[in-house]
């Protein structure tokens, strides 16, 4: 467990120590109440005691449900808040509270999107009160540009045989491509947002998340389309349900597992809803970009050949 | 020089009219002499005055300006460690080149709907929006560069890119096929390495050395972004 999250452990062990610390403190001052003989022992060698005690204090099965809660980190989460609170929004590091980052978190966040671990909450794990607008921008940005890119290589390669089909660079496609990839990334965000809060005022829960967290895991979640997009550049329609599915299934469960300890204790119905909606609304982005963006190779490309009058002509012509 | 000429008079009548003129009169520097020495105001006044441009010709203006552009373009053609483009930042270099290559990006028709190439607009937007964006980008991740000093660089490495189209309407003009294609993706391959290659020689170390890949992998994306442009370019 502790290999598959590198990040983690420096903290953890740290935290660790000083639970331990806590603790010791803790037992200390409550058997110097019950007996005295005990006290006496542990002050006797206070170096030795983390090596007899290498275990956590906790129960490994509390430290999961604290991360699925929320729970784990709170004393750490109240500090860096207070810390990012500092300057105010008109200021240039305000800003760049959002790109605290460095190269490894990136990739780290990126794998965990990538290889979701069951059971485990993506925030928590990652992202751990650093949302950062680093990779969801640029993941965006990135998108935009492979769906635009590989729809238009796609398509060129349909019509690759074909004496009529004259190619067209289709540049148009790339901002339609860029509203569609940022207004999902940020307004179904917002929305949710806003629906959780919502929630929250009804209905007590324990895992709340902020605008800026849900904005990061959606962002994180779309960087699977990526390599997905470069995929669809195969004609075959086969191969490229198959990749949606696989797409879908990964960033759906990672959303699913996110949102769902937000959700969990409200109305059962409710929850289940929210969490459909979250899924199906992934599964239009990626369904409707590939039905917009690439043509199906099966079809005869009817669209094409009728915009352009020259082609219709020739295309009469050899029929 | 109208002080010269009276003060040996004024000297010859009287002792004490020295002592008012010199409160009365500030520029008479020769009755204090220490004023006008340590000022620096004075001093500066002297060194712009060396360098004005006022009594020079407009070619030796207009030359020394194409120079300083010429100089930043054979720095990006050859990147070495060097500061130049970084100290003396202008955008005329930049602005000559976006605009050179949208104009040669530009088609004959101004119909975006049938031929779907990007537009005039369309390519200038992206090179300056990109550049701004690139350049927040790192200042917001900790990068120690003025905003003008990256804005320039990325700019002005958009040379091989503009290059790499003149090449491309060149070779555009034989017969089409694919051979043609494959002379044209070599080089719009060979000018985006070697854009990465200068930009990233002139930004990285400017970053964070944690955080350079974050900083480097936008321009990567801009520069391919312009050079799949160039690449589908076709003349109709």
């Amino acid at each position: 467990m502790r290999k598959l999250r590198p990040p983690r452990s420096a903290h953890t062990t740290e935290k660790q120590q000083n639970r331990q610390s806590n603790s010791e403190f803790g037992d200390a001052a409550t058997s110097l109440a019950a007996n005295p003989d005990v006290t006496t022992i542990s002050i006797e060698d206070p170096g030795e005691t983390p090596k007899h005690h290498p275990g956590p204090p906790r129960s490994p099965g509390r430290e999961e449900d604290d991360e699925l809660l929320g729970n784990d980190d709170s004393d750490k989460t109240e500090l860096l808040a207070g810390q990012k609170k500092s300057s105010p929004f008109w200021t240039f590091e305000y800003y760049q509270t959002f790109f605290d980052v460095d190269t490894y978190q990136v990739f780290d966040r990126i794998k965990g999107s990538l290889l979701p671990i069951p059971g485990k909450n993506f925030v928590r794990l990652y992202i751990r009160s650093n949302p950062d607008l680093y990779g969801p921008f640029w993941i965006c940005a990135t998108l935009v540009f492979a769906i635009a890119i590989s729809g238009n290589l796609s398509n060129f390669l349909i019509h690759l045989g074909e004496k009529t089909y004259h190619y067209v660079p289709e540049f148009r496609k790339v901002s339609i491509a860029a509203t569609i990839i940022y207004a999902y990334a940020w307004l179904v965000p917002l929305s949710l947002w806003g629906f959780l809060m919502w929630r929250n005022s009804k209905v007590m829960n324990i895992v709340s998340y902020s605008f800026l967290e849900i904005v990061c895991v959606y962002g994180y979640s779309l960087f699977i389309y990526i390599p997905t997009a470069i995929l669809w550049i195969i004609p075959q329609k086969a191969v490229r349900w198959i990749l949606v599915m696989i797409a879908l299934g990964i960033s759906g469960s990672v959303l699913a597992m996110t949102f769902w300890p937000a959700v969990r204790e409200d109305n059962r119905r409710i929850a289940l809803a929210t969490i459909v909606t979250i899924v199906l609304l992934h599964m239009f982005l990626s369904v409707g970009c590939l039905a917009y963006f690439f043509d199906a190779p099966e079809m005869e490309h009817l669209p094409t050949t009728i915009a352009t009058p020259n082609q219709t002509v020739a295309a009469a012509k050899s029929s | 020089m109208a002080e010269a000429a009276e003060s040996p008079g004024d000297r010859g009548r009287a002792s004490p009219r020295p002592l008012f003129a010199g409160l009365s009169d500030i520029s008479i520097s020769q009755d204090i002499p220490v004023e006008g020495e340590i000022t620096i105001p004075m001093r500066s006044r002297i060194r712009e005055f060396d360098s004005s441009t006022l009594n020079e010709s407009v070619q030796n203006t207009i030359m020394r300006d194409l120079k300083a552009v010429g100089k930043k373009f054979m720095h990006v053609l050859y990147p070495r460690k060097s500061n130049t483009l970084l100290r003396d930042w202008d955008l005329w270099g930049p602005l000559i080149l976006c605009v050179t290559l949208a104009l040669m990006l530009q088609r004959g028709s101004a119909d975006s709907e049938k031929d779907g190439g990007p537009q005039f607009a369309e390519v200038f937007v992206i090179v300056w929006f990109g550049a701004v964006t690139i350049t927040l980008n790192s200042k917001l991740l900790g990068g120690n560069i003025s905003f003008f000093q990256s804005l320039c660089v990325l700019g002005y490495c958009i040379l091989p890119l503009t290059v790499a189209m003149l090449v491309c309407r060149l070779v555009l003009l034989a017969e089409p096929g694919p051979v043609n294609f494959m002379v044209r993706l070599f080089v719009v391959i060979v000018m985006f390495a070697w854009s990465i290659a200068a930009s990233t020689a002139f930004l990285a170390d400017s970053q964070p050395p944690n955080r350079k890949a974050l900083a480097v992998y936008p321009v990567f994306l801009f520069y391919f972004v312009i050079s799949w442009m160039i690449l589908t370019f076709t003349p109709q």
